[in-house]
């Protein structure tokens, strides 16, 4: 028996549940570089003398991997434990940005597509999942906050690697001044930045795969009390391949649709939009240094929401937080739309409050999923929902783009130019509202038998606290 | 962190883990992205001052 069997990983006696929170959040840490990388576009661009297109395409080739992999590795997950997924995940993660910095140091860009892209991609795929269903079979009590803890690693690993990436290409290029316009490093100091990541980022997640223990298994004649515990609304324990099948499934997978697309239509274009909308013929009453300042704040509610409000859906309840989601959400973004022109101060805060239940609706879709279908096959079922996130990826960019594209270019408009985009994203999440009203228990035709759901996949953790 | 939930003794005797660990553990992750949070402060910060 191999030491990431997941035999080998039941937590022993007296293990403080504590301990996998920062396991997961090592992971999650690690692979939320993926939203920095536009800090090497620049140089990539003259590096390999290319359009932005070629290399903004690395960047999408891996979130489409991610949403693969996390669809199709779950059920591998489930079956092989979080140990084995993680040290799967930190080996394709590392040699991704291993291959990705050689390809960089030989100019070799299908390298990057490939090492990054592809490899790195699977990495984060396999990685985001790895950690969810074990964490919610620890704290079945308050699976909102234990997931919120480690998705919000995932919005915080941004804010890491952006500031440490460019430190290090100064490091390894002295005539790299980041604070200059158009600055770009060098093609070997990217490189090298690559490969440093590489090798730091395995050795986190590695700490993480080693910390990290599945819950001991219920003691024969504690079943149903421990069942209880873990078991979604009505005693609810779905397969993966059932739950795909549910209504409420597919309820929530246009909820998490909805929910990300509107908060990527001001992702997207954060920067120039809060320029546009307090310009004034061809100058803007913000600098791009403030607009900058923006993008940063709208990263820090982005994380903010995943861990509060997350948490508080194990108090309010999953279905009440995603009206507050989509419903709140769509108000603010009337208000953005209507008056947000009317105050910086106003605008940031409308645009932060949207970036808030963003986050948390990432976060709080791992505690929906489980008291849908209970712990039985969390992880899996959740990898199959994060392809709401890769299909609202897409989408998100698209409709805005389009729309901006139709009146000018970013950067040079004005805010009645950004109204209709902000308004078919206050439309996206009314229907997202819709699809969460409509959300009922799973029907009891859907359960898995007793003896399977007691099978090693659902390890149950026992009461008691300390 | 008070509430924290601990597996069960098989023999019926808990071994407590060691708070030195849990709080090594916690500094591993908690040490970078409070450094992350900082910068990214640092930067929003410019929102305010231009």
């Amino acid at each position: 028996m191999s030491i990431l069997d997941r035999e080998r990983t039941v937590a022993g006696p007296g293990f403080n549940r504590w301990l996998i929170p920062p396991a997961a959040l090592a992971v999650h840490l690690s692979i939320g570089q993926v939203y920095a990388f536009s800090v090497f576009k620049t140089s990539l661009v003259k590096h390999f003398d290319r359009g932005l297109t070629p290399i903004a395409v690395i960047f999408s080739i891996a979130i489409v991997m991610l949403g693969l992999s996390a669809a199709f590795g779950g059920t591998w997950m489930e079956r092989n434990g979080p140990r084995k997924a993680m040290v799967v995940s930190a080996l394709c993660f590392s040699a991704g940005l291993l291959i990705g910095g050689l390809g960089i140091a030989t100019t070799q860009l299908w390298l990057l597509y490939l090492g990054y892209g592809v490899i790195g991609g699977i990495g984060l795929g396999i990685g985001y999942i790895s950690p969810v269903s074990t964490l919610i079979k620890w704290f079945p009590d308050r699976p909102g906050l234990a997931t919120g803890l480690a998705i919000m690693g995932f919005g915080g690993g941004a804010l890491i690697a952006s500031p440490v990436s460019t430190q290090l290409m100064g490091h390894f290029d002295a005539a790299y001044d980041p604070t200059a316009k158009g600055a770009t490093a060098s093609g070997s100091a990217v490189a090298s930045t690559f490969f440093v990541l590489g090798l730091a980022y395995l050795v986190l997640m590695l700490f993480g795969a080693a910390m990290v223990r599945v819950p001991p298994e219920a003691p024969h004649g504690a079943g149903a009390a421990a069942k209880a515990a873990t078991a979604g609304w009505g005693g609810a324990q779905v397969s993966a391949a059932s739950a795909i099948r549910t209504p409420q499934f597919f309820m929530l997978w246009v909820v998490l649709f909805c929910n990300v697309t509107a908060g990527i239509g001001i992702l997207e274009q954060a920067a120039p939009m809060i320029q546009d909308f307090f310009r004034s013929g061809s100058t803007s009453a913000v600098t791009a240094a403030a607009a900058g300042g923006f993008v940063g704040l709208l990263s820090i509610a982005n994380m903010t929401g995943r861990f509060v409000w997350s948490s508080t859906s194990d108090v309010v309840g999953r279905r009440r937080i995603y009206m507050i989601y989509l419903g709140v959400g769509a108000v603010l973004y009337v208000l953005l739309a209507t008056v947000g022109g009317s105050s910086t101060a106003l605008f940031v805060i409308l645009a932060a409050g949207i970036l808030t239940f963003y986050g948390g609706g990432f976060a709080t879709a791992p505690a929906y999923l489980k008291d849908l279908f209970g712990t039985y096959q969390v992880g899996a079922i959740h990898g199959r929902l994060l392809t709401a996130w890769s299909a609202a990826g897409v989408a998100g960019p698209l409709i805005v783009n389009r729309i901006l594209e139709a009146n000018g270019t970013p950067g040079s408009l004005t805010a009645s130019a950004y109204r209709p985009a902000l308004f078919v994203m206050v439309g996206l999440l009314v229907i997202g509202f819709v699809a969460n009203l409509m959300i009922r228990p799973v029907h009891e035709r859907h359960f898995v038998s007793t003896a399977d759901a007691a099978v090693p996949a659902t390890p149950q953790p026992t009461t008691g606290r300390v | 962190m008070s509430t924290s939930r601990q597996s069960p003794g098989t023999a019926g005797t808990a071994i407590h883990t060691n708070p030195g660990l849990l709080a090594a553990s916690w500094l591993v992750v908690g040490v970078p992205l409070v450094y992350g949070i900082y910068q990214t402060l640092l930067k929003a910060s410019k929102l305010f001052t231009g």
